[in-house]
Formats: structure tokens, sequence, C-alpha cells
């Protein structure tokens, strides 16, 4: 479903290279896990994914279902099934969240070619989708994420994602910031949206979500390159011996 | 001994001039107010039309924006007064009484007087009045206005208007909308008076259809609120226009009184809003806000002074101003707080989204306090769509285009919820879409 050859990226302004080389193949169906250290890129890929411009690609190439990625505009991306978890979801003071929901949702199908949800059918599938993540009707009456603790801000991205159901997820750090029962209801949503169509991209720095979210495959980037990959055991040994040996091979 | 010295013309203010001394028999009024109009079109001729080198219009040089002066647009037929009206559907679907001006002078068949009149409110032909008034007393001016060059035009050439009273403790059951026709190319000047009495309650909806062409249309609000009583007006000044858009509030605020205005501007090649408001009485809120939208070499101005002259007031000022291109937004505003106006409260605040590389926000907000016990704060921003934000509604599947028209929505429904007016928020809203859409 994707594949990444041989990318390079520096940020767009000032020229620093932050991804070096990166290969990854990603199978529908498959869950891949992403960890490293602070700082080694694994947002930048993130976001490359999702076409933020403030990165240039200097090198390589991205094929997702069989298109270039890289010639698509962020929302081409998200109508072909590409959707980010933001590590940091931004607060948009003035745009209701409900109205939000239901542009976003039928922008998509437009792009799609199906007809737009009606009102009622939008309302009751947000509602159902809501109540499964715990999020508050009181939350979707808010402005986008305004006052949403850090907590809500996640638990609002996965119901941006169970209601956009895309093909490939990747979730930046959406473990960081939840209690241990919001880890638990998210990572139900996430493994619910789980099917042999859909892969995920799951970037953590802690085993203890892939103890809820079971990955296929594990990855560690460091300094822009992927130094090693291996399954789910690879996570426990990071755990328990961090990186200093990955960061070495860098 | 030096006589005045003489400026030399331009050519609007040689047309000005000129249209002034034909246009002068025929134009209505009492001696008085005819004495009035000769020293108002003297101030045009000494001083010409307001430019860059007066303070108020350092950022709104109307003497070199107006290349000429057309002619007063002449009386309107009623047939055309219908056909503009019936494609104006700005506020269709409100439920509303309507007042109709037409080309500067107000048409009384077209208007829902009889129905007001049931209401408890008073409708009058300003013309008329202003025959009857030998003080001219309706030409008044507050201090702080004296000098304008826009007033003095509107003082000098005034075609007309309506005078409406709503008796004390009247509460108008639906808003009125007060309609500028214009049917044909001419400048419009009229002068309305609003008078809400002691306890009485109005909803006020300025629009204007029709084109004036390259006629500017200059159109003074005065409006006397009683004690008790509230205003709350809704002042749409949008689509495009060659000629200037002058419009003027003059505001007299009874106490514990409350008036509110939104000035929504979205189009014209020039138009300005200013507005002179005082406090009268005590424990009295005004409350005035702005959304302007400016695009290609555009001009939006809201200038105004808020004078607190007795204590125990509250003002809010909030403008947001979207432009682009090379348009130019202005906000000048002062609140000035008299030695004994203690306890007064204003807050003001301006803000300006640039979309476009070329535009240029100036904002001036002024603070004048004689007063020692007061709380006072003003505040003004001007940006760029935040990429970061646009990058997030993106990254959900929305197009550039629509999100930036949800970003631009949200900068500018700040100000319309806050002015809690409901039964015009969808229509701005559907305004400023247009606007977004290039309308
Ligand atoms: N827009 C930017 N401008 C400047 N520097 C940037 C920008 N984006 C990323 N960087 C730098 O690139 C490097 C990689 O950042 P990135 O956010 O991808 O790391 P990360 O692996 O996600 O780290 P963390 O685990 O802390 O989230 C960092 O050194 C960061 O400071
Ligand atoms: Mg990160």
């Amino acid at each position: 479903m994707l594949e990444i050859k041989n990318l390079h990226a520096r940020i767009a302004e000032e020229g620093t290279e932050i991804l070096r080389g990166i290969d990854l193949k990603v199978n529908a169906g498959e869950i891949h896990a992403i960890m490293g250290p602070n700082g080694s890129g694994k947002s930048t890929l993130s976001y490359i994914l999702a076409g933020k411009e403030d990165y240039e690609v200097t090198e390589g190439e991205i094929i997702f279902h069989g298109q270039n990625l890289l010639d698509m505009e962020p929302d081409e991306r998200a109508a072909a099934g590409v959707f980010l978890a933001f590590q940091y979801p931004i607060e948009i003071p003035g745009v209701a969240t409900m109205e939000f929901l239901k542009t976003a949702l039928n922008a998509q199908r437009k792009a799609k070619g199906l007809a737009q949800l009606s009102i009622p059918d939008f309302m009751k599938l947000v509602k159902e989708k809501a109540a499964d993540l715990n999020v508050t009707m009181d939350m979707l009456k808010r402005p986008l994420n305004v006052g949403f603790s850090g907590g809500e801000k996640k638990r609002a991205e996965i119901l941006q994602m169970s209601l956009l159901e895309p093909s490939l997820c990747v979730l930046d750090e959406t473990d960081s910031g939840l209690d241990i029962d919001a880890l638990r209801i998210v990572s139900e949503g996430v493994n619910k949206l789980r099917n042999p169509g859909r892969a995920m991209i799951v970037i953590t720095h802690y085993q203890r979500l892939l103890d809820h979210i079971v990955p296929d495959v594990v990855h560690v980037l460091s300094k822009g390159r992927i130094v090693k990959t291996g399954g789910k055991e690879l996570a426990l040994e990071l755990e328990k011996n961090g990186y200093a040996d990955y960061i070495e091979a860098a | 001994m030096t006589a005045p010295t003489q400026i030399s013309h331009t050519q609007a203010e040689s047309d000005l001039l000129a249209r002034f001394d034909e246009a002068k028999g025929a134009l209505a009024g009492s001696t008085a107010v005819k004495d009035l109009r000769v020293a108002a079109a003297e101030q045009i001729k000494t001083r010409g039309l307001p430019h860059r080198r007066v303070e108020e219009y350092k950022y709104s040089d109307l003497r070199a924006f107006m290349k000429s002066a057309a002619p007063l647009a002449p009386k309107a037929d009623a047939a055309a007064v219908r056909a503009v009206l019936a494609a104006d559907e700005a506020f269709a679907g409100l439920t509303r009484y309507r007042l109709v001006i037409a080309n500067g002078s107000f048409l009384a068949e077209a208007s829902d007087v009889a129905a007001l009149e049931a209401e408890g409110v008073v409708i009058r032909d300003f013309a008329a009045a202003l025959d009857a008034d030998t003080a001219a007393e309706l030409l008044a001016t507050p201090k702080s206005a004296s000098q304008d060059g826009v007033l003095a035009l509107n003082t000098a050439f005034v075609q007309g208007g309506i005078v409406l009273s709503v008796k004390d403790g009247v509460e108008v059951s639906r808003p009125v909308e007060l309609v500028h026709v214009s049917t044909e190319a001419g400048a419009i000047v009229t002068r309305n008076r609003v008078e809400v009495g002691t306890g009485a309650n109005l909803k006020l909806i300025e629009t204007f259809a029709g084109s004036t062409g390259a006629g500017e249309s200059n159109v003074v609000f005065d409006y006397q609120i009683g004690d008790k009583a509230t205003l709350a007006v809704t002042r749409l000044v949008v689509g495009a226009s060659e000629g200037a858009r002058l419009l003027t509030t003059l505001a007299k605020v009874g106490g514990e009184a409350l008036f509110k205005i939104l000035g929504f501007m979205a189009g014209p090649a020039f138009a300005r809003n200013q507005q002179f408001v005082a406090f009268a009485g005590e424990n009295s809120d005004a409350k005035l806000y702005g959304v302007s939208m400016a695009r290609g070499n555009g001009l939006a101005d809201q200038t105004l002074i808020v004078d607190h002259a007795v204590p125990h007031c509250n003002s809010r000022e909030f403008f947001k101003t979207v432009l682009d291109d090379e348009a130019r937004g202005v906000y000048q505003g002062r609140i000035n707080v008299a030695q004994h106006a203690q306890k007064t409260d204003g807050e003001m605040m301006t803000q300006a989204l640039l979309l476009g590389e070329g535009a240029e926000m100036a904002n001036k907000p002024e603070l004048e306090i004689f007063a020692d016990d007061v709380l006072c704060a003003h505040g003004a921003t001007s940006g760029q769509i935040d990429e970061d934000l646009l990058f997030y509604l993106r990254a959900r599947g929305i197009p550039e285009a629509e999100a930036r028209t949800l970003l631009v929505m949200a900068f500018l429904s700040e100000a319309i919820e806050e002015f809690e007016e409901d039964y015009v928020t969808e229509a701005l809203e559907t305004r400023v879409r247009d606007w977004l859409a290039g309308a």
C-alpha cells in the first residue's frame, strides 16, 4: 500500500537535512511501529506523508496505492486515504467542531464521488463514534480543540480518524498525554479500525502502547534513518536497553 | 489683514461647488437650514475635500480618491425602485418592516409607514422636516464632529431621509430595514434621525441597493437614544461601488441605555464608516463592532470617537478587517474619558487579517483619559492566515480555498457573534462567503 524509497528531506527554510534515506514498505493490514530518540525525524516523516510544506524532499519517492504521493496536495492525500493523528493537535478558535467534522467528511466524500451526508445521518454517525471514544457532546459543541485537555485532544484526533475511515493511519505519539483509562479507550478505538484493507504507522516512545496495539513490525529511526527493523520483541528490547546501540549505528 | 487663503480646487471640488450653485434653490430647508448649507459649502470651498494632511483622513484621502463629482441623483421612478428592491435579497428571509429612501429621498409609498405607526413609531420625511425646522436643529453637529469635511458635504447637499421616532416604552416587534435604493447613477446625500424614546427598543438594519455609479453616497445617521432605551443597528455597505461610500454615525446615548452597532463593509472602492458616539447619561453601554473586507485597490475605513462624558458607562469596540490584494484597511478609534467620568470601562480591540502580499492595515487605537478611576484597554493585531491551521484543515481533506474560507469566517465571526443579534447572523455570514467567493 505504501512504499517509501530512499527518502531524503530537509527543512525548506534553512536547509538542515532531517531525513537521510528512509526505506519503508507497509502492506495493507499491517501495523508498523516507529520508535526512536527525540529529534530523530519521526514527526517529520509523518508530516511529509501528510503533505506539510515546511519540508522539502530532495531525493526519493513515496508511492501510495500506486500513486506518487509527493505530487498530491494535502487534501488530495487525505481523500486518497492518508490520515495523520497529530502529535500536537492544533486549536482553531472560531471553527465549530461539528461544522469542521461535517466539512471534512463531506469534502472527502465529494472527492470520492459520493453524495453529501445529510445532517441527521451525520449527527447519528458522530454520536455513535464519539460515545465509543468517550468524547462528550460538550466537547463537540466547542470550537475545534479549543480548551481541550491534552488527552481530550488525542481522543478527538482518533474520533476524526474513525469518522474519516482512512486506509493509512499515521499516529504520531497518540499515547503521550493519555491517562491509563484513556490509553485503553483510544487503543480499543484504534483496534476497532484494524482491518485487512487498512494499514497503520504508530509512532511512540513507549512499549506500553504496543501492548494494546500490537504491531507486526517495529522500526528504530535514528538521525533520519531506519537503523533497525524487527518484530514486536524489538520494542521490549528497546525498553530495556535504550537507543544507545542504534545511535552509534546511525 | 489677510484674506483666507484660497486653495486650488480639484476637479471634484469645482464640480461640487458648481453642483451646489445649481442645486441650492431646490434643496429643502428653512432659512436657518439654508444658511447652514451655505456655510457648509463655504467650508468645502475654503478647505476642500478632506485629505491626508487632515489628521482624521490621514489614511483615507477622499480628495485624492474623488476624480470628479457626479450630480445628485434625480427623483426616482417608482417602478424602477420596485425592480431594484425585488433584486435585493440580503434580508429577504427576515420578517421585517421596510423603509425606502430612493435616490436620496424618502419614498413613503414603498415603505411600511402605517404598520410602524400602529406600533407606536412615527415616520416623517426628513426633507419636509427641514422645511419646518426654523432653528436648523435637525442639522446640529456634536462638537467632536464639527470640523468634519464629510459631514459638511452632507449638510450642504442633504436631499432627504427620514425622521423615525419610537414612542416611549415601545418595543418594535420586528427589525426595521432602512434601505437606500439607487435606480440610476448619481450622488445620494441623506440624513436620518432616529429617536428611541424612554424604555423603547428598536432593531435597525441599514442597507444599500442599486448603484450610484461614480456618484458618492453620503449618509448620516443621527441616533438619539433615550434613557433605558435600546438601539441595535446593523449597517451593511456591500458590493462593488465606484463612488465613495461615506457613512457617519452621530449617537447620543441616554442613561441606563444600550447602543449597539455593527458596521459591515465589503466591496466598495472607498468606504468610510465614521462614528461619533457620546454618553449623555450614566450606567449605559455602547458596543461598536466592525467587519470590513476589501480587495483590489479598495479602502475600508472604520473611524470612531467614543466620548465618555459622564461616569459609569461601558464601551466596547471590536473591529475585524480582512484585506486581499493591495487593499487598505484603516481603524482609527479613540476613547475619550472626561475628568469626572469615573468608573468608565472601555475595551477596544482591532484585528486585521492580511490575505494579499500588498495589503496594508493602519491600526490606530487611542485612549485619552482624564479621569483616574477607570478601566480602559486597547489592542491591535495584524497578521496572515496561520499556515499551521490551514495545514491541519487540509490534512483532513478540506480543499485549500474552503479551508481559507473557514479560517476567515472564524476570524470575522468572532465580532458577529459578540454583536449577538441573531436575526442578522446568517445574512452576514452569507455576505462574507459571497465576498470570499469573489463577489
Ligand atoms: N519546521 C522545522 N523547523 C526547524 N527545525 C525543525 C522543523 N521540523 C523539525 N525540525 C527539527 O528536525 C528534527 C527532527 O524533528 P522531529 O519533530 O521530526 O523529531 P521527532 O523524532 O518527532 O522527535 P520527538 O520524539 O521529540 O517528537 C529536530 O531536530 C527538530 O528540531
Ligand atoms: Mg515527534
